[in-house]
């Protein structure tokens, strides 16, 4: 291999604003290839953009095309989409198959984004959560089985082929924009529910500062477990009232009233088994990985919500 | 105007503000820290407090000045009286000293963050659940901390078992010794007087879901409270067993006794 070839990424999740940051970032000096479940975006010419299901046979061809020295794996299906089988059968089962391919093709560096929310909210949850608690939230609801099991798998593909060097990265809510999960969606609206009596302290990365985050991942070395989030904090309620949403409250208890409410609305916005989410705080302790990487958030939570304020009515 | 803004406006003066604003909390840009508490809610909490403290329970402060103005200090005290007024109490005695204040925080029961209002209003005053987690990262971040070592054994104890100390839990003990953190006996005189409580029952704590629920008058009865402190301990982390860990858990719950010993003694009348 000559010593000026530039390194080779597969990046999944090709149509979210995360892998679009990190492509725009990486793409001065690295070669690209886009891969999305969804849909086949256009990143521009020097980008072969594919939408390929992880989980067909096609998805080894570009292995074998490409010989990729990385696989940035952002394309996880987000527990507010789809149905529980096709996410677990997207989630899991294709991330076993892209790691097992990653593995066979001799690819140096995996970074996979996890979420917070593996860690699941418990009442008795401590504040500042570091990487080796344990993930609780497959015993409090079904529908994050699929986010606890892709990381129970990435960790034993971390061990089991260190060559890998997996970098599984846990992330506090992501926002900003262009972001569209349950949280970005939230502070975009007019209203948002809360929980009467219930503000639980959030913590929340911009996804510019997310996209450095995972750029930094790949330059470094380490690899390992980390969570990401910066190093300050904010009670839900206040975040809303910054973020000029009106509170829509919802009757807290007995807690099975708000589960019912919530599963009659149905709210993409705010599904029911993150009500917990909404009423117990889940603070992660990003510490370690500032240190190992380097990383600082350069957006703070003024400036987050400052964008969602002004674009409440966009022109 | 929201209720907090309405609230610090008329509650809180200038003098209160930079006061609390100097004593100088680890907090993140928009006031919070990563358990919930909050600057501006702590200022309106101190001038309530205030009121409660001098005029209601008429508190009276032995040795405040002994408890170390820097660095991780475990503040140990007896819990009595149902609700966590005694730990209000020794926070505001701490936050009020004119010498070298503190904010300490205080270790509060597992239900507490299942309480509507009530769970996120005593985080935002400082309060937090008491998990060893918790208590660790705060005494890594250089801050006092108030624990009850009884725990629900102490605050829902009975008033024909008034002032006798329970049984102490060890957990305080190794984190002190592990972050090397000052141990601050204290000793609280009066709040068994506050909610005297003749019976708990049981059946109806476990359908609710509450530690103890007390067969008491519904009111808090304006006893005069006593705190006394002792002498700073220190123990170092040697590793030694379980058995010794016990032992100098023995020696701090007597320290605390002495201090309550101390407080019965200065105590001329209950109201």
């Amino acid at each position: 291999m000559p010593a000026s070839k530039r390194p080779q990424i597969l990046v999944t999740g090709a149509a979210g604003t995360l892998a679009q940051e990190v492509i725009g970032q990486l793409r001065e000096s690295c070669d690209i290839v886009a891969v999305d479940f969804r849909e086949q975006v256009w990143l521009g010419d020097d980008i072969p953009s594919y939408c390929i299901d992880f989980n067909k046979r096609v998805f080894e061809d570009l292995f074998r095309r490409f010989h990729f020295d990385g696989v940035i794996h952002l394309g996880r299906i987000m527990s507010s989409q789809e149905t529980r089988l096709r996410r677990y059968n997207a989630n899991v089962l294709g991330t076993q198959k892209l790691l097992d391919l990653s593995h066979k093709y001799g690819v140096s560096r995996v970074i996979i984004l996890s979420t917070y929310h593996v860690y699941g909210a418990v009442p008795f949850n401590p504040a500042l959560i570091d990487e080796e608690a344990p993930l609780k939230a497959a015993g409090l609801t079904m529908d994050l089985v699929d986010s606890v099991e892709l990381e129970n798998l990435a960790n034993i593909y971390l061990w089991r082929y260190p060559d890998l060097n997996i970098a599984i990265l846990r992330p506090c809510n992501i926002v900003g924009p262009g972001v569209r999960n349950a949280m970005s969606t939230l502070l975009s609206g007019e209203r948002a529910p809360v929980l009467a009596g219930f503000s639980p302290m959030m913590q929340f990365i911009h996804i510019d500062d997310m996209a450095d985050a995972i750029v930094l991942t790949w330059h470094g070395e380490k690899r390992g477990i980390y969570n990401v989030a910066p190093h300050d904090w904010v009670a839900y309620q206040r975040a809303l009232e910054l973020c000029g949403c009106s509170q829509l409250p919802i009757p807290s208890i007995p807690p099975v009233l708000p589960r019912t409410v919530l599963r009659l609305l149905n709210l993409r916005r705010f599904p029911p088994y993150l009500m917990d989410f909404f009423k117990y705080p889940v603070i992660i302790d990003g510490r370690s990985f500032a240190e190992d990487f380097g990383f600082s958030p350069k957006r703070s939570l003024d400036d987050i919500f400052h964008y969602y304020r002004e674009n409440k009515h966009p022109v | 105007m929201s209720l907090t803004e309405f609230l610090k406006r008329h509650l809180v003066s200038r003098e209160l503000d930079e006061r609390i604003d100097e004593i100088g909390k680890p907090i993140g840009s928009l006031g919070y820290d990563p358990w919930g508490y909050n600057n501006e809610t702590l200022k309106i909490g101190y001038a309530l407090t205030q009121e409660i403290y001098e005029k209601y329970f008429r508190v009276e402060v032995d040795g405040i000045d002994r408890i170390p103005a820097h660095g991780p200090v475990l503040i140990v005290a007896n819990h009595s009286g149902q609700l966590p007024i005694d730990g209000l109490l020794i926070g505001f005695a701490l936050a009020s000293r004119k010498v070298r204040p503190r904010l300490p925080r205080a270790m509060i029961e597992r239900f507490f963050p299942t309480v509507p209002y009530l769970g996120n209003l005593l985080n935002q005053f400082g309060a937090v659940l008491g998990d060893p987690v918790n208590c660790a990262k705060i005494l890594a971040n250089d801050e006092a901390v108030i624990v009850f070592p009884e725990g629900v054994r102490g605050s829902g104890k009975l008033y024909r078992d008034r002032y006798q100390l329970k049984r102490f839990g060890n957990g305080f003990m190794h984190l002190a010794m592990e972050y090397n953190a000052t141990i601050v006996p204290v000793g609280v005189v009066g709040c068994e007087e506050t909610i005297p409580t003749l019976a708990n029952i049981k059946p109806l704590a476990r359908l609710l879901g509450l530690p103890y629920f007390p067969l008491a008058a519904p009111v808090v009865l304006p006893a005069k409270v006593h705190i006394c402190v002792g002498e700073p301990m220190v123990f170092d982390n040697d590793n030694i067993p379980e058995e010794q860990v016990t032992a100098r858990v023995e020696l701090v719950k007597a320290a605390v006794g002495e201090m309550i010993t101390r407080g019965l003694n200065q105590r001329k009348r209950i109201f």
